[in-house]
């Protein structure tokens, strides 16, 4: 049987991996139920049946309550943010051709990370305003990282290396800052540090919505000229492909998609860089494949978030201690076997 | 297609490498460049497939300027394959011949009958079907340049630039290359230029062979005609005897070192 199959639904038309195909069939369900999970558990643990009857609007008051106001913005806000940091680590990872890339290597993740904590610092409450500003942080350090390593043009290994040191700059003015600030400051900023879905509404999901609407589908639309930038500059021009504008498409999809799911949900970690190898390793194809990243990284948040609350019972701990804890041992694992067998991640 | 260089001037950041060059790409035959190491061959080759936008002057393609054209355009009628291209770890013959279609591609329609028959053509031209599904970074070097070379092909140029398309190869495998290389030209009227460290080979394959010495071309014409001890002289600052190959009837260049020489220099 042909690896491969075209797609058309005239006049569009592709090639659709059959591996890819099954992978999200399987993958699709399995974020259904951790999502319908999600929202069936907490202080007041729901029956799925429940769960699932007042997605549907068929349920009495009480749940409506329960399910509506608290418990489905979180688990949107753990689907939407696990999707985006999934697919922009697939982005990342495939634009470098590095499996040990991801946003943080750009300075979008600390640069948020930044801009949070001096806010708490200054006095900016929680919700939607810790957002902007966490917003405008991530994207601000990479637009600083794209703008330095600019010469005529720039050169993916350029942007990772003024990344880095963009990354290491904000990192230690974080730290810094943390000494500096008193112990409630302190702690409000090194929960929003780790990562968290606690006390996420409406006022978060909106924003990231949007986003995610926006950006998912120009990541996808630029996928074809990703292929190609992979075989290197040169030959990507050959192909036709505007390699600048392609590579600041790319960019600008893969900031932005996490520097919105980082400021609704706080730098998660791990999500970005270990997704789109999950991802890649079930699919078996050679650049992570961008769907299929998504869809891992959402049910690996959504997973992780389950775990955080139910782990310890009576104490909830924050999702990126959890995604933390499931990423660490992958990425020695990863490591050692890039290790044994080479270059090939 | 109509490929020619009018003046052109090609610089990286401040250093001139190539300087006021005139070329006329001829149709349909193998234009082999060659030159000392740092002549300008392959900035040439980067300046005529628009990679490098000249500094002044300009290249032309059917009289339109190559660089006031949309890329696509270009990428249409002009395949490039550069010195020692890099494919992703795992990538297939076939993912990596795929590719080559992407300039015949939109938006919407990403995959047709017409790419998937310029595909399979390609692979069965350079003799890469058997091995479509393995890893690229799996094959040996002669049979990973096949890879490329169809890569290229699938993109269905008229114009095909290639450099150094043997280097790291044995020399059986240099005589494989060039010798698809050739059947290409010959069977579907491709116009080729390669460039080549090797002047023998060079002699043996070009049609219309082009010398570079610091960025502006010395000599061109025929290999019989054009290859000279005097232009080897020239060219690579090299004492040599020129006789014709036997095998091939085309100049054979045989150079004077310091050892391991029976005759002294100058004597035919």
């Amino acid at each position: 049987m042909a690896r491969t199959f075209r797609l058309s639904i005239a006049p569009v038309s592709g090639v659709v991996s059959r591996r890819a195909a099954a992978v999200c069939a399987v993958l699709v369900p399995l974020v259904g139920l951790a999502f319908v999970l999600e929202i069936a558990t907490g202080d007041f643990p729901l029956p799925v049946a429940d769960a699932i009857a007042a997605l549907t609007g068929t349920t009495d008051a009480a749940t409506a309550f329960i399910v509506h106001s608290l418990r489905l913005p979180r688990a949107l806000v753990g689907l939407l943010a696990g999707a985006a940091f999934g697919l922009s680590g697939a982005l990342f990872q495939a634009l470098t051709r590095n499996p040990l890339a991801s946003p943080d290597i750009i300075g979008v993740t600390q640069g948020a990370g930044l801009a949070a904590v001096a806010g708490i610092l200054l006095g900016v409450g929680g919700g939607l305003a810790l957002s902007t500003v966490a917003l405008i942080g991530g994207v601000t350090s990479a637009v600083a990282a794209y703008a330095l390593a600019w010469r005529r043009g720039t050169t993916s290994y350029r942007i990772v290396l003024v990344g880095i040191g963009i990354a290491a700059l904000c990192a230690s003015v974080t730290n810094y800052l943390l000494l500096k600030g008193n112990i409630y400051q302190t702690q409000q900023a090194l929960h929003w540090l780790v990562g968290n879905l606690s006390g996420r509404g409406w006022q978060h999901v909106r924003p990231l919505a949007v986003a995610v609407a926006v950006l998912v589908p120009l990541a996808l639309l630029l996928h074809r000229w990703l292929l190609d930038l992979q075989l290197g500059d040169d030959v990507a021009r050959g192909l036709g492909v505007p390699v600048q504008r392609a590579r600041l498409g790319v960019l600008l999809a893969g900031v932005g998609l996490v520097a919105v799911a980082t400021a609704a949900a706080g730098p998660v970690g791990f999500v970005a860089l270990t997704a789109p190898q999950i991802a890649r390793r079930l699919v078996r194809t050679p650049a992570p494949p961008l769907v299929a990243a998504a869809l891992t990284g959402a049910l690996l948040v959504l997973a992780a978030d389950l775990v955080a609350r139910e782990a310890i019972p009576g104490t909830e701990l924050p999702v990126g201690v959890v995604t933390g804890a499931l990423g660490g041992p992958y990425l020695l694992w990863l490591l050692a076997r890039v290790n044994r067998v080479g270059s090939r991640g | 297609m109509n490929l020619r260089a009018n003046k052109v001037r090609l610089c990286y950041d401040d250093r001139t490498v190539v300087d006021d060059l005139d070329l006329v790409v001829p149709q349909g035959r193998v234009t082999v460049v060659v030159g000392a190491n740092g002549s300008g061959k392959s900035t040439l080759l980067r300046g005529l497939s628009r990679l490098l936008k000249p500094a002044a002057g300009a290249v032309y393609l059917d009289g339109r300027a190559i660089h006031t054209m949309p890329t696509r355009q270009v990428a249409r009628s002009v395949g490039i394959l550069p010195q020692s291209p890099v494919a992703p770890d795992g990538i297939t013959v076939h993912d990596l011949v795929r590719r080559g279609r992407s300039p015949h591609q939109t938006w919407w329609r990403q995959w047709s009958p017409a790419d998937e028959a310029a595909v399979t053509a390609a692979l069965e031209a350079t003799s890469t079907t058997e091995y479509a599904d393995r890893p690229v970074d799996e094959l040996s070097g002669g049979q990973r340049q096949r890879a490329w070379i169809a890569m290229a092909l699938a993109q269905q140029t008229a114009v095909l630039l290639l450099d150094e398309p043997t280097t790291h190869l044995d020399l059986a495998h240099q005589i494989d290359v060039l010798d698809l290389i050739t059947d290409l030209n010959r069977e579907q009227g491709r116009t080729v230029v390669l460039v080549l460290h090797d002047l023998n080979l060079a002699c043996r394959y070009a049609d219309h062979l082009v010398a570079m010495r610091a960025g502006r071309i010395v000599a061109e014409g025929p290999p019989g005609a054009a290859v000279t001890a005097d232009l080897v002289d020239t060219v690579f600052a090299l004492r040599c005897q020129v006789i014709t190959d036997p095998v091939s009837g085309t100049p054979l260049v045989l150079p004077y070192g310091r050892h391991h020489t029976l005759t002294p220099e100058g004597t035919p």
